[in-house]
C-alpha cells in the first residue's frame, strides 16, 4: 500500500534497515517472534522476500494478517519442528533472543531452518545499562522498557557474552552491527551501542 | 461500524438444473440433479468477487440472511455474513449451495429418481468430497465464474475448500479451511461408525428404502445426532452449560431423564431427527471419511498439495477435540512445505469444534483482515 512510510519505519527500528542491507532480493525468510508484522512487511516490499512470521499473540496474528504478510501462530519455545531443514534462506529473531526462554535449542534449530541466522538484541552492556546497575538499580530504558517485576526478558546479554556463545556452541559469526539510535557504533561497541544484530551460520 | 449487526436480510433459494451426466469416484453416474443454493451480494462486472462456503456434515445451502415467510429460520452463517461482516456482502458475491446427496432440496437419497419415480433411497451413491467439488464447479460454471476470490468452510465444509485447491487449483485464489482436517483420525471415523450404526440397525431403516414403508428411522438418527453433539462441544463447555444440574433437583432413581444434559441432548437428536434424512447423514459421514487427498500419494500431505496454487487461511479452535489444531498444523505444514502462503490462527476457545459456528469477536477479527486483504485484489 502506498500509504505504508518506510522510511520512518526504519527510523523507529533501525535493526530493521540493518537487517535488510543483508537480505538479497527474493530471499526466503522466516521471522521468529514477528510481532505485527512490520519487518516481514518491510522486507516483502523493499526486497521482495518470500516471508512467514511466528508469533504467539492474538492480536499480533490479526495485525500481521492486516499488513499483509503470513502469519503462523504458535509458540517458538516449542520448537520449529513444523519447518522443514534448510527451508529458508535466513531465519532472523529481531528483538526477541532475550525474552525466550530455551535460547540454546531455539538457536540450533534457526541453523537447521535456515542457511543463515540473524538476531538482534538490546546490548545489556551499554554504558546506560552498566550505569543503572552500578548505581544499585535495573535498567529501564528506551531499548529495555519494563520493570524487573513485569519484564519478558529473562536472558538479557552483552556482545561479549552472545559472542562467547556463539563460539562455544559452534556457530560462525559473519557480520555484525552495533547501533545506538540510528547511527552505527564502531569504536568500543559493547560499551558504547544500545542495539547489536548479527549474522551467522553454523560453523563448518 | 454501523452496518456490523446488519443482514443481509430477505434471502430466496435458487435451483439449478444440471443435465451433464455426473461421474463419481465410486464409478456411479447420476444423469441429472438439481442443486438448490442463495446468494448474497453482487457479482462484479468482471466476477472476480465471488466467494463459495461450503457446508458441513448437517448444513445446507441456509447461510444468510432469513425469509420473508419464516422471519425467524436464520442462516447457519449468519453472524460471519452480511454488509458490514467478515464475510462483507458490500463487497463480496457469496454463494451457498446444498451439496449433492443433501436432503434440503439437492438431488438426494430422498428425491425421486426421475428413472423409476421412487425415492433413491439406498440406490443413491456414496459421494466423496471429490465429486461435490466437481458439481459446485458446475454451479460455477453455470453463475460464469471463472475462478473464485475465496472457497471456504468449516469442519467437512473445510475439506471441500482444500479440494478446491487440489481439484482446480487455477480457480480459486484464497482457500479458507477452518476447523478442518487432511484425514479422519482413527477416532473419528469410529465415532462416525456408531453414528452410522445407529442408523443401520434401526428397524425402521429398512435398509435405506424405508420411505416406501412411510417410517422414518428416528431412534437411529437421533442416536446419531447425540452422539455427534457430544464431540462437537468441549468437555469445558458442557460442564458450563449443564455441570450436574438436575431437572427435578433431586435423583429419582430411574432410568428417566433426569440430567439436564440429558434432556438438551434428546432435544437435540429429536430436533434433529424430525427434518434431517437418515441416508444423507449416512453419506455425509462416509464423505468425511473417505477425505483423504496423501492417500493416493503414499500418505505424503506436502506431495498431494504439490498442485495446489491458491492462498491459505487455516484457523482452528483450541477446545475442539473432534478436529483439533494439531491436524490443522498438519495442513499448515505441508502448505508450508510446498512454498505457499498461508496464514494459520489458532483461536482460543471454550466451545470445541462448534467454535467455528460461534460470534467470537478474535475469530472474526481474523477472518475479516483476511477478507480486507482478499477483497483489495479486485478493488485496486
Amino acid at each position: 500500500m502506498s500509504t505504508y512510510d518506510h522510511s520512518s519505519l526504519a527510523a523507529v527500528r533501525p535493526d530493521f534497515a540493518a537487517i535488510a542491507a543483508w537480505i538479497p532480493q527474493g530471499a526466503s525468510v522466516l521471522d521468529l517472534g514477528c510481532g505485527d508484522g512490520s519487518l516481514l512487511r518491510y522486507l516483502k516490499d523493499t526486497r521482495k522476500v518470500r516471508g512467514y512470521g511466528v508469533e504467539i499473540d492474538d492480536l499480533n496474528i490479526v495485525a500481521c494478517i492486516q499488513n499483509g504478510v503470513n502469519v503462523i501462530q504458535g509458540d517458538l519455545e516449542s520448537g520449529l519442528s513444523g519447518f522443514e531443514s534448510d527451508a529458508f534462506d535466513f531465519v532472523i529473531l529481531s528483538q526477541t533472543l532475550q525474552a525466550t526462554r530455551h535460547t540454546e535449542p531455539l538457536m540450533q534449530e534457526m541453523l537447521r531452518v535456515g542457511h543463515e541466522g540473524i538476531v538482534s538484541f538490546p546490548n545489556f552492556g551499554y554504558w546506560q545499562n552498566r550505569l543503572n546497575v552500578l548505581r544499585g538499580n535495573m535498567p529501564v530504558s528506551k531499548g529495555l522498557p519494563y520493570q524487573w517485576y513485569d519484564t519478558p526478558n529473562v536472558h538479557l546479554c552483552t556482545l561479549h557474552d552472545f559472542e562467547t556463545f556463539c563460539n562455544d556452541h559452534r556457530i560462525c559469526i559473519l557480520e555484525r552491527r552495533v547501533m545506538t539510535g540510528d547511527s552505527e557504533i564502531r569504536l568500543l561497541p559493547n560499551l558504547l551501542g544500545s542495539t547489536a544484530v548479527y549474522r551467522f551460520q553454523r560453523a563448518l | 461500524m454501523p452496518n456490523s449487526t446488519h443482514s443481509v436480510g430477505v434471502v430466496s433459494a435458487q435451483r439449478a438444473q444440471f443435465d451433464t451426466p455426473l461421474s463419481f469416484r465410486s464409478g456411479a453416474v447420476l444423469p441429472c440433479y438439481e442443486l438448490v443454493y442463495e446468494t448474497y451480494g453482487a457479482l462484479n462486472s468482471d466476477k472476480s468477487n465471488a466467494i463459495l462456503v461450503c457446508h458441513a456434515l448437517s448444513g445446507h445451502h441456509h447461510v444468510a440472511g432469513y425469509y420473508a415467510d419464516d422471519t425467524s429460520n436464520v442462516g447457519w452463517w449468519d453472524t460471519m455474513i452480511g454488509p458490514g461482516k467478515p464475510i462483507d456482502t458490500n463487497k463480496f458475491f457469496v454463494i451457498g449451495l446444498n451439496n449433492l446427496g443433501g436432503c434440503h432440496g439437492s438431488t438426494g437419497p430422498s428425491s425421486t429418481n426421475p428413472e423409476t419415480g421412487k425415492p433413491y433411497g439406498a440406490s443413491f451413491p456414496v459421494v466423496t468430497v471429490e465429486d461435490w467439488v466437481e458439481s459446485q464447479a458446475r454451479l460455477a460454471d453455470l453463475l460464469g465464474i471463472k475462478q473464485f476470490a475465496a472457497v471456504m468452510g468449516g469442519s467437512l465444509g473445510g475439506m471441500q475448500a482444500l479440494q478446491w485447491s487440489l481439484s482446480y487449483p487455477e480457480r480459486v485464489r484464497h482457500v479458507l479451511a477452518i476447523a478442518t482436517a487432511p484425514r479422519l483420525t482413527a477416532q473419528n471415523i469410529a465415532f462416525n461408525d456408531v453414528a452410522r450404526n445407529a442408523i443401520l440397525t434401526d428397524p425402521d431403516f429398512h435398509g435405506g428404502n424405508f420411505y416406501e414403508h412411510g417410517v422414518v428411522p428416528t431412534r437411529g438418527l437421533r442416536l446419531a445426532r447425540m452422539l455427534g453433539h457430544i464431540t462437537y462441544l468441549s468437555d469445558d463447555a458442557m460442564a458450563d452449560k449443564f455441570g450436574r444440574e438436575l431437572l427435578s433437583g433431586k435423583l429419582s432413581y430411574g432410568y428417566g431423564i433426569e440430567f439436564e444434559i440429558e434432556s438438551y441432548l434428546r432435544y437435540q437428536g429429536d430436533k434433529f431427527a424430525a427434518y434431517f434424512d437418515a441416508n444423507t447423514y449416512l453419506l455425509m459421514t462416509k464423505a468425511l471419511d473417505y477425505f483423504d487427498p496423501a492417500r493416493e500419494y503414499n500418505d505424503d500431505l506436502d506431495k498431494a498439495f504439490a498442485v495446489a496454487r491458491a492462498n491459505f487461511l487455516v484457523l482452528s479452535f483450541t477446545t475442539d477435540w473432534r478436529f483439533s489444531p494439531e491436524r490443522s498444523r498438519a495442513i499448515v505444514h505441508a502448505l508450508l512445505h510446498n512454498r505457499l502462503n498461508v496464514s494459520y490462527g489458532e483461536i482460543t476457545s471454550t466451545h470445541g469444534h462448534d467454535s467455528f459456528l460461534m460470534q467470537h469477536t478474535h475469530y472474526h477479527e481474523v477472518m475479516r483482515a483476511y477478507l480486507n486483504n482478499v477483497s483489495r485484489e479486485f478493488a485496486a
